[in-house]
């Protein structure tokens, strides 16, 4: 089988055997829930609610900021305690509306697609006959012959597709947070050639999009789908690295027979997930930091939002609750959760099982791109796809001492930059130098600090150099 | 829950490698040319590269000592460093000129320009011009050794056999010599080098290990062979291709190609680069040795091309993914992944089935 890959790239431990085939959990939300206003990339969203409002779990709290921007949904039902500042994952106070749970779990009302009662009445997991995210495991086969997502898409508008991703208020939820609908909504949509759904997960200790190809392909297929229904011309692929031999069987399996998708097995190596290196490795296209991958005719969706896209636009749920997975050395169990968006990471770490001890280190994603945290009061958004507690923090410990210009940065570094000498330019800020480097096309994927034997923090210094340089650009604008 | 959390920047692990590690790689990788020596030339042999290991430490620790820096001798660059300019020492030395040799390669060359990483020259090959020029008669004297190993040192044909020559003498004539010994290691020359086979094992084992890439040693022997097979058919030696290998093997050519011209801080950081640089020392060292008087020349082509490091990075500066003339390329990708998809969509063929 090919497989494909681009070149560059780390090979960290993946810890994934820990949660792998953990099955999904779903989380109780505890008594107070913050969802944050930004949790996506662009105008924050604009908060409709006001304290002692009581709200209904599925109720949008918050509508959108503006075009690029995204509607912020109640995970639960309860009484608006009103708006306070809450830390996002890197860090920054933010806007929260804070809800007070009733845990009545009362649903807001929601407007699947005509035929879709029999999956709902099949998924239902609550009482109230509302569709829910059930943690049926199905078969895609039965899955899809359920859904019958051609037939049901037949009679939907591609606008109407459009609609209902923008008003579940879906971002890439990967990490990025970009609004979706902004994302399939291209200048040209007929120059759209490929939708590739990324399922490399390349981050390690993650295991929550693995689950999710394993146990709902159906879904995942219909969400694509959908995707598809806007773009006539593209062909849908599941990128998958050949470390989840199960998805790729899964979905291959799934996939006998249909003619404009198919699965896209790519040789497991980090960052293959990141967006530029996996258009890259399927397409042999290469994307620049001015660039859209629209301008190589590609639109690339995380799994976790093409599961999304499959419950905005075929049950109409948007999204206020996504799969996360909580890993690492520090956590007492390992594994996958259904999480509701507005729980802190220290009550997602507990509700699962707590800490073997107080870690050391309390990431918010994954140790390769994550973020680490002061404290435990972050809150789960959209985007957040894991949280990894360890017991012992290398990179703290590590004295940097002089680079020996040995090159083992630039040969992982997916962008084919010259880490080294970016670092030192920007240490020294010399930021035209650092420009014309090319040091703003770096994705900040930590591949060049990861290989460093010397143990600069390589990576860390060529994002300072870039957030400058964007900054006084900024600044220069206005 | 008490907050004694680390805040850093990610990424929040490391790989395995560590300058240390590569240090004491390379050190283990130099371990059986070493051997050879040793075999060879007897127990002073031995001695001459303990000595140098020694002093090459024991100059760095009291560097840093007296100038009350950070001490650094653990990370195993002063050890490598000293073997190397052991390696390069005939085995009757007198060993007070390898102790100079490290002290000038720690003190001078390596430590006022910054220690580690800062060196514009590699410290083992400066050290051994400074020994060559300084004393020259010392430096190219090499008596019979007394190892295991039997010598050859006399030549089948042509020319007078010049007493306790190297083999490189020998082939600067056009003469010919016994490839097997060059390449096994029983013949004359500096500890080090004698052992081609020895020197190859060790440059494979730091490439399997992934210590060092096959650009330059590549690029380096690839364009000296070229340009000497050349050079050996125009002038009408008998049979260019043994004669080619046999400088191969003789002098120091593996060990700087393998060992010193791969040394991280005197080399390119950019592939291309490290490219370039190869075949500029290949055709340096043929220079030297085919077409100038002395009969060896890896040593000068490596500290001259050293010195043009800076130079060649700046101009190998590879293009970031994307730029430029990617967007012409990534039209056509694009024009050729649409025919492809009218092909499949005309043919009805389902990707999935094959």
């Amino acid at each position: 089988m090919r497989r494909f890959t681009f070149k560059g790239g780390v090979h960290p431990y993946d810890g994934k055997e820990l949660t792998a085939e953990k099955p999904v959990r779903v989380l109780e939300a505890g008594a107070e829930l913050a969802f944050l206003l930004s949790q996506h990339i662009g105008a924050p969203a604009k908060s409709i609610v006001k304290k002692g409002d009581r709200v209904l779990e599925g109720q949008m709290i918050a509508e959108a900021g503006g075009f690029v921007s995204a509607p912020v949904f109640s995970s639960v039902s309860g009484t608006v305690k009103g708006i306070e500042k809450r830390r996002n994952a890197m860090g920054v106070l933010t806007d929260a509306v804070i809800v007070a749970n009733d845990f009545q779990y009362e649903k807001a009302p929601v407007s699947p697609l005509p035929g879709m009662e029999e999956y709902c009445t099949l998924s239902q997991s609550g009482k109230d006959g509302r569709p829910e995210l059930s943690l049926v495991i199905r078969k895609a086969s039965e899955a899809l012959e359920l859904i019958r997502p051609d037939e049901r898409l037949k009679n939907v508008e591609p606008s109407e597709v459009l609609d209902r991703i923008r008003a579940a208020g879906i971002v890439g939820m990967g990490g990025a947070g970009f609004p979706t609908h902004v994302k399939l909504s291209p200048p040209d949509p007929e120059k759209i050639d490929y939708i590739l759904v990324n399922g490399s997960e390349c981050e390690p200790y993650v295991t929550c999009d693995y689950r999710l190809m394993c146990d709902r392909p159906g879904e995942l297929i219909a969400g694509l789908k959908a995707v598809l229904r806007m773009f006539s011309g593209a062909r849908g692929v599941f990128a998958i690295e050949d470390n989840k031999p199960a998805a790729i069987s899964t979905l291959t399996d799934a996939l006998r027979g249909e003619e404009n998708i198919y699965v896209a097995p790519c040789r497991t190596k980090y960052p293959e997930g990141a967006e530029r290196n996996l258009i890259k490795a399927i397409t042999g296209a290469e994307v620049n930091s001015r660039m859209l991958p629209a301008d190589a005719g590609c639109i690339v969706l995380n799994v976790s939002t093409v599961f999304a896209v499959f419950e905005a636009v075929f049950l109409g749920i948007p999204l206020y609750r996504r799969f996360l997975t909580i890993s690492g050395d520090a956590v007492v169990s390992p594994g996958n959760f259904l999480v509701p968006t507005g729980v802190s990471f220290g009550e997602v770490g507990e509700k699962a099982g707590g800490f073997i001890q107080t870690p050391e280190k309390l990431i918010a994603g994954g140790p390769m791109m994550g973020f680490a945290q002061s404290d435990f009061t972050g809150v789960c958004t959209k985007t957040s796809s894991a949280i990894t507690a360890f017991r012992y923090d290398l990179v703290s410990r590590i004295a940097e001492t002089p680079c020996i210009n040995c090159g083992r940065c630039v040969d992982a570094c997916p962008a084919r930059l010259v880490p080294s000498h970016l670092a030192d330019m920007a240490r020294k800020m010399e930021l035209e130098k650092f420009e014309e480097n090319y040091g703003l096309e770096c994705v900040n994927c930590g591949s060049c600090s990861f290989s460093c034997p010397a143990g600069r923090p390589l990576a860390a210094l060529v994002n300072q150099g870039r957030q400058t340089v964007l900054a006084a650009r900024r600044k220069a604008r206005k | 829950m008490n907050s004694k959390l680390q805040v850093s920047a990610s990424p929040h692990t490391r790989g395995m490698v560590t300058t240390n590690k590569i240090m004491f790689m390379v050190l283990a990788a130099l371990a059986p040319a070493c051997l050879m020596g040793v075999l060879a030339f007897g127990p002073r042999a031995l001695l001459v590269l303990a000595v140098s290991v020694v002093s090459s430490v024991i100059s760095e620790y009291l560097y840093e000592r007296l100038l009350h820096k950070k001490i650094t001798v653990s990370d195993g660059s002063a050890a490598v460093t000293g073997l190397l300019i052991g390696m390069n020492m005939p085995p009757g030395i007198d060993l007070w000129i390898p102790c100079l040799g490290s002290v000038f390669a720690i003190v001078v060359i390596k430590q006022l320009y910054g220690g580690l990483g800062q060196n514009f020259m590699n410290p083992a090959l400066g050290a051994r011009c400074f020994l060559l020029i300084s004393f020259a008669g010392k430096m190219t004297t090499f008596t019979s050794g007394s190892g295991a190993l039997k010598l050859v040192t006399e030549v089948s044909s042509t020319t007078d056999a010049l007493s306790g020559a190297t083999p490189l003498a020998y082939l600067k004539t056009g003469a010919s010599f016994d490839l097997k010994a060059l390449f096994l290691g029983n013949v004359q020359g500096c500890i080090g080098e004698v052992s081609a086979a020895a020197i190859l094992a060790g440059g494979i084992f730091l490439v399997a290990a992934k210590i060092i890439r096959l650009r330059i040693p590549g690029s380096y022997l690839g364009c000296f062979a070229v340009l000497t097979l050349i050079t050996a058919a125009v002038r009408g030696y008998d049979a260019p291709v043994i004669y080619t290998l046999q400088q191969l093997c003789a002098g120091g050519l593996m060990l700087g190609a393998w060992f010193m011209a791969t040394d991280y801080v005197t080399s390119p950081i950019t592939p291309v680069g490290q490219i370039v640089f190869g075949c500029a020392l290949g055709f340096l060292t043929w220079v030297f040795r085919l077409i100038g008087s002395g009969a060896e020349g890896v040593s000068y082509s490596i500290i001259f091309m050293n010195l043009l490091v800076p130079v060649i990075e700046h101009f190998t500066r590879p293009v970031a993914a994307g730029m430029v003339r990617q967007r012409r390329e990534n039209r056509r990708l694009m024009k050729r992944n649409k025919a492809e998809a009218r092909r499949l969509k005309a043919a009805g063929k389902k990707e999935n089935d094959t």
